[in-house]
């Protein structure tokens, strides 16, 4: 089994300063919901848009002498992400208590695991281009609580607080410094959330706020990144800043060029970076430092006192690997190897695996993957597009597609035939073999009639014939002539054939 | 080691418990006996010991992922000082 198809590096993004060049580095933290549905120490309802402090427990709420119980099943999702980043199980790992006060928060601190967390070091290959990708490292990943939602803007004087958040299980994420550009880091993000929906894991949703990434950026010199490379030694780049609760694609992008602008421009004018934690306001497109919260930075870890350490056994991790789906690197580098796609094609199949399901129920049922890619991707992914539909609820089922294309590939029809057949599927349903016996769409291949309808084309217009004889490239406009009075129906090999004969002869 | 009574004013202030400042020596004093006694510890040789986590011989329990509790928002807001329309309120909090 093939792993990944063979790629290099992209180069890293330069951008140029009033002095001179700069380089971008970037790491980053994602926070994924768990696709739990209770949360990770209490049985309350992790369902999103319930009515505030509806999915809220005693242990939730942070009553006295309230325990915490784990959710076993947000402990083997934290471990099938872990699989499917490649990455090292540990069987013992631990919770500690990072403490901090605010209004969303009841406990006054957040269980989440510094210093033994249930994942360690993996990688992401972030696909660029076809043949260009980035390999970015995984650091580790550890479970943790989420915190409640407080809503500033319901009344002037109070904030409103909803707990139905908190205590949702997280897996937070954290890469190293390998990402390189805005573009690498949300091309990174997009990865991620593919591999999270893969292994059912976490559901991806951004707006809901189920993913959102903090970003780390700093700037440095050409030639210093390497020296970090090859000595993993920090002091080589430079101080970074955090741009928190980041969740869309493009704002990861604009935020990171606006904080790298920034930095350059305090560098170069003889300034220092201050390592903050800044957010970013996509409605004037800039980023703000938090200083508010700077004196809460000192979180005091210690282990949590109420939990023991979590530990799992080899032969469980052994069956969760077992049970693993093909990721999708794996199921691109096969659609490359045994149907022959493009790069760019099997990267669009296999975007979701509900892409990924039809198009294979496609091939099977036809048996010819470049064909089936064709028209899955121009055909019926345009359509379904046009109409706002997903490849779900697609009217045409995969037997129906796998139908029309063995018609072409039996050639009982021509190839614009077979898009107005697409068309009256779509849209009436049927099977596809009927419909062209039932509506005579059938493609002409007795050359008689062919011959019949050229010659009357021919005889009919003495003056195109004078003129092709001449420039032989009109004989195109003789083919038109007879595929219209056909209907379409005539095989354009054989009319392409005879057009040329008549004319020469 | 020793605290001073700086370090105990920022414990203070992170913990949100309010000290007056004739109270910070002999609070930081307090801290200090406690770090020195614990600190005997260290003359206690520990190379190679697993570090004992708990003193009962029983694993970590877990749950099923089941909703088994919540739907209770009543009593969830009954001991706040103020609740609105279902949330807690509390003075604003700005970013």
């Amino acid at each position: 089994m093939l792993d990944h198809l063979s790629f290099e590096s992209p180069k890293p993004k330069v951008i140029a300063g009033a002095k001179h060049d700069w380089e971008l580095v970037i790491g980053m933290e994602v926070h994924a919901q768990v696709a739990s549905k209770a949360k990770l120490f209490s049985g309350a309802s992790t369902q999103f848009g319930a009515e505030p402090n509806s999915n809220v427990s005693f242990v939730d709420a942070a009553m006295p002498g309230m325990l915490p119980v784990i959710n076993e099943f947000c402990v083997e999702q934290a471990v099938r992400t872990g699989l499917g980043l490649k990455a090292e199980i540990n069987l013992v790992s631990a919770f500690d208590r990072k403490n901090y006060f605010y209004p969303d928060l009841p406990q006054g601190y957040q269980i989440s695991q510094l210093y033994h967390p249930i994942v360690g070091e993996g990688e992401v290959i972030v696909d660029m281009e076809p043949g260009i990708a980035r390999r970015v490292r995984i650091e580790r990943i550890h479970i943790e609580q989420d915190a409640g939602k407080s809503i500033h803007d319901m009344d002037p004087a109070m904030s409103f607080v909803d707990l139905n958040r908190t205590g949702v299980a997280l897996m937070e994420i954290v890469s190293r410094p390998d990402i390189r550009g805005p573009e690498e880091a949300a091309a990174y993000v997009v990865k991620l959330r593919q591999i999270l929906r893969y292994l059912g894991t976490c559901d991806g949703n951004m707006q809901n706020g189920n993913l959102r990434a903090d970003v780390n950026v700093s700037v440095c010199r050409p030639g210093q990144y390497e020296k970090y490379q090859e000595t993993q030694d920090f002091s080589h780049l430079g101080t970074r800043c955090e741009i928190k609760n980041m969740n869309s694609m493009r704002f990861i992008q604009m935020a990171i060029d606006y904080e790298a602008r920034r930095q350059i421009g305090i560098l170069e004018s003889g300034g220092q970076i201050d390592q903050e934690t800044r957010l970013y306001d996509p409605d004037k497109n800039e980023t703000r430092s938090m200083r508010s919260k700077e004196e809460a930075h000192d979180y005091r870890y210690f282990p949590c006192p109420d939990l023991l350490p979590l530990e799992i056994e080899q032969a469980w991790v052994d069956d969760i690997k077992a049970s693993l789906p093909e990721l999708p690197d794996e199921k691109k580098a096969r659609f490359v190897k045994d149907f022959g796609l493009s790069e760019y094609d099997a990267d669009v199949l296999t975007a979701d695996t509900a892409n990924a399901e039809y198009f294979e129920k496609v091939v099977d049922a036809c048996g010819d993957g470049k064909l089936a890619a064709n028209w899955v991707i121009n055909e019926l992914f345009g359509r379904l597009k046009k109409e706002d539909h997903d490849i779900t609820d697609s009217p045409v089922s995969p037997a129906q597609l796998a139908g029309i294309i063995a018609l072409i590939k039996a050639d009982e029809i021509s190839g614009k035939i077979a898009k107005d057949l697409f068309e009256i599927v779509y849209t009436e349903g049927g099977d596809p073999a009927e419909i062209v016996e039932a509506r005579g769409m059938k493609q002409v291949t007795d050359t008689g009639a062919i011959e019949a309808a050229v010659d009357e084309i021919i005889a009919a217009n003495p003056d195109q014939v004078e003129k092709a004889k001449q420039n032989p490239k009109l004989a195109g406009w003789f083919v038109g002539q007879v595929m219209k009075a056909t209907g379409g129906k005539a095989n354009p090999k054989a009319v392409n054939e005879l057009v040329a004969k008549k004319l020469n002869g | 080691m020793s605290i001073d009574t700086e370090t105990a004013a920022r414990v203070a202030k992170l913990a949100r418990i309010r000290v007056e400042d004739d109270a910070l020596p002999a609070l930081a004093q307090e801290f200090s006996n406690i770090l020195g006694f614990i600190e005997q510890l260290n003359e206690v040789d520990v190379e190679g010991v697993e570090p004992m986590v708990s003193v009962t011989p029983m694993r970590l329990k877990r749950r099923q992922d089941g909703v088994t509790d919540g739907n209770m928002q009543e009593k969830i807001l009954s001991n706040a000082p103020d609740a609105r329309e279902g949330f807690f309120a509390v003075p604003k909090v700005v970013e």
